[in-house]
């Protein structure tokens, strides 16, 4: 007896000198409760032109540790329970800040694992800093092949890579009206972006589609005016591309003032945000890949059928609580921070420990489902990280029998919320 | 290629000129009367952007009217920068009242920037549009060319209908004979950065009911305001509005042969090649 009140002493002393706390008592396998600080450290948008979705990101996230600390924090099997704390600074969309927080987080505020900011070029910033110091970084906000193609081993994303972006967006566009031949592709000249259409373009020219415009964009364009001239000359049947929020919903605004007539329109990341409704009409019919939706369904059945594990809140649960704290509905951006705490989450759970070379292990061996979807990353040594499983669905700006706009899910078939439209 | 998207780009590109050309006749107005070159011009841009925007977002104000607030803030504004960073300095050689008004470009831009921060903003404004087959042209476009002739007009009538204007012409032909009629050059000159600065408000203001904008926006602007400038002529106000038509087409243009984003490229080509072959401008320099 005498044995084990050293011992216990000698732990507590132990998590003391860690920076822990001590709860005296036992776990549920009879082992010492040893509550530890989890520092994760991110940065966010907080200002800049990303924003509103690196907002509705880190929402999610500080969702993932309110539900965390709730539920009693993260049980190792060793006793140890882990209390999230978030250590995040406002890199106001801006890489060379990206580059000199994560640098501080590392090396100053001693996180002990990183989530990544949110848009592809701060994520690429951020992961080259994180790879360099050996930290384990969960990316939610990047959907850049690229970044997750230089052999990182650090870095795991839960974004289904962007070269699958579109690609959907053009299945969905020829069934929807197979008279289609002639596309226009305009798009924001960033890493994510060119990688959408690295992917989109050859896969509609596979399709038979010919592209009689195909011209980028610089980050921070407002004037759309001569792409969307060029486009009225080409005439073309439908028009893909776009970027980020600010530029996808400008230029989708822009194409219904000038009366654009292209009978499908597919834009990137802006038509899911909620946000996107502000510019009314101009939304209407606007098609968006998404990574997540509130009416997806992602539940332990669906799982069971996969043959993976389902883990962590239901989207019903996800959505309500999401809701009723911040009194809004949550985006995909929403979803994925959520998504990316919950994946760290149970990396600890199953490594059993803080170490990052048994967490690494433990997330190259996971495959799972959340209510976001499956999360499985590639072990290739080329594309480690990169994640492989997850699906994307497509959204479509819609009115329903109230007048009122709306997003539906249009795409793939079988998770379809309402029929797709064609511009009108 | 499309030779279809000519005549909506060309006339896109004019329209957007008139406003590239009110703006940089504010700068060439200044540099004109006292050889300042003023590079403060950019983030004073955007300050008239936000006007309209504080005016519109916070109390409901039309963005019309609050750029008529904008143009006469523009003033007052533009004689406080002067007092406080050009005056001293105005005898100076041009590279120190440079750097004086590039201070004051970045106590704007860091003010600014810390109050409205980089989030992107917009003044939600629509008059419709006009026009078919191939050409349509916005309501907030039109009027801004309207806006935008009107400011150059009030200008001129400011510099050759009035005293004041006279005293302005004469203190940019010669200070010195100036002073020695009596006129108050220090007030002339104070002035007449008021009167530039509130044109490069007035063309923000208008900017806001077209496109987004941050703190920052500015820059863009300026970097405009300097082609035309030059390629107008420095000091030449006629030269700074015809210089932005010219730019202005030259873009919208220019667009349809190659790729938009090589645009600015075109610009600075232009820029060099006019200082290389013709320095006065277009239209002579001080006109």
């Amino acid at each position: 007896m005498r044995g084990i009140t050293v011992a216990l002493a000698l732990i507590g002393l132990l998590a003391a000198a860690c920076g822990g706390t001590t709860t005296p008592g036992a776990g549920t396998s009879g082992q010492a409760t040893v509550k530890k600080d989890l520092i994760i450290g991110f940065t966010a948008s907080q200002t800049g032109a990303q924003n509103v979705a690196s907002n509705k990101q880190t929402e999610g996230i500080k969702l993932w540790v309110d539900d965390v600390t709730k539920a009693g924090g993260i049980k190792l099997k060793d006793g140890t329970i882990l209390m999230p704390q978030i250590k995040s600074y406002d890199d106001q969309s801006a890489t060379d800040r990206v580059q000199a927080l994560y640098t501080k987080l590392i090396n100053d505020d001693k996180v002990d694992f990183l989530l990544s900011p949110y848009s592809s070029g701060l994520v690429k910033a951020a992961a080259v800093v994180s790879e360099q110091n050996g930290k384990v970084m969960i990316t939610a906000g990047g959907a850049d092949d690229a970044t997750m193609e230089q052999g990182f081993r650090n870095i795991y994303q839960v974004y289904t890579p962007a070269s699958k972006y579109l690609t959907g967006a053009i299945d969905l566009m020829l069934k929807l009206d197979p008279t289609i031949k002639k596309v226009a592709i305009v798009n924001e000249k960033d890493s994510f972006s060119t990688s959408v259409v690295a992917a989109a373009k050859p896969y509609a020219e596979s399709k038979g589609l010919q592209v009689v415009v195909n011209q980028g964009y610089d980050t921070g364009t407002v004037d759309f005016g001569p792409f969307i001239n060029q486009i009225s000359a080409a005439a073309p049947d439908a028009i893909i591309g776009g970027g980020h929020l600010p530029d996808g919903t400008t230029l989708a605004k822009q194409l219904y003032e000038k009366k654009v007539s292209a009978r499908f329109v597919a834009l990137l990341v802006a038509p899911p945000e909620p946000t996107f409704a502000d510019i009314g009409e101009a939304a209407q019919f606007i098609v968006g890949p998404s990574q997540w939706e509130t009416q997806t369904k992602y539940s332990a059945e669906a799982a069971k059928t996969a043959g993976v594990p389902f883990y962590g809140p239901t989207g019903a649960d996800f959505t309500t609580a999401y809701k009723a704290k911040f009194s809004a509905p949550p985006s995909y951006h929403s979803a994925g921070g959520y998504a990316a705490g919950l994946t760290l989450q149970k990396a600890l759970e199953d490594a059993g420990s803080t170490d990052p070379e048994k967490v690494k292990t433990a997330l190259d061996k996971d495959d799972f489902m959340t209510f976001y979807g499956r999360i499985k990353f590639s072990t290739d040594p080329k594309t480690h990280g990169k994640q492989i499983a997850h699906e994307m669905v497509y959204v479509q700006w819609l009115k329903g029998s109230d007048g009122k706009l709306a997003t539906q899910i249009v795409w793939p078939a079988e998770a379809k919320s309402a029929d797709p439209q064609l511009r009108k | 290629m499309s030779v279809d998207a000519l005549v909506p780009s060309a006339i896109d590109g004019l329209m957007l000129g008139f406003v590239y050309g009110l703006a940089a006749m504010g700068l060439t107005l200044i540099f004109g009367v006292m050889r300042v070159i003023n590079l403060s011009h950019g983030p004073v841009i955007a300050l008239g952007m936000f006007v309209v925007y504080v005016l519109f977002t916070g109390a409901g104000v039309n963005p019309y009217l609050g750029l008529i607030a904008a143009a006469g803030l523009g003033i007052l504004f533009g004689v406080a920068i002067y007092f406080v960073a050009v005056d001293r300095i105005i005898n100076a050689p041009e590279l120190t009242t440079l750097l004086a008004t590039y201070s004051v470009n970045l106590m704007i831009v860091g003010v600014a920037t810390s109050v409205f921060t980089t989030t992107p903003r917009a003044v939600d404004i629509s008059l419709g549009s006009v026009g078919g087959s191939g050409v349509t042209i916005l309501g907030t476009h039109a009027v801004a060319v309207a806006i935008a002739i009107a400011g150059a007009a009030l200008l001129y009538a400011i510099l050759f209908r009035t005293r004041i204007g006279k005293s302005i012409r004469a203190v940019a032909n010669n200070r010195a004979a100036a002073e020695l009629m009596g006129i108050d050059s220090r007030r002339v000159l104070a002035l007449s950065f008021g009167i530039g600065t509130s044109l490069a408000m007035t063309s923000g203001a208008l900017l806001s009911t077209l496109f987004s904008f941050t703190p920052l926006s500015g820059a863009t602007y300026e970097v405009k305001s300097f082609v035309i400038v030059v390629l107008g002529g420095l000091g030449n106000p006629t030269g700074a509005l015809v210089g932005g038509i010219v730019l202005g087409l030259l873009e919208g243009v220019s667009t349809v042969f190659i790729p938009v984003s090589w645009v600015p490229v075109l610009e600075y080509v232009i820029f060099i090649a006019i200082l290389l072959v013709r320095p006065t401008g277009l239209l002579g320099a001080r006109a």
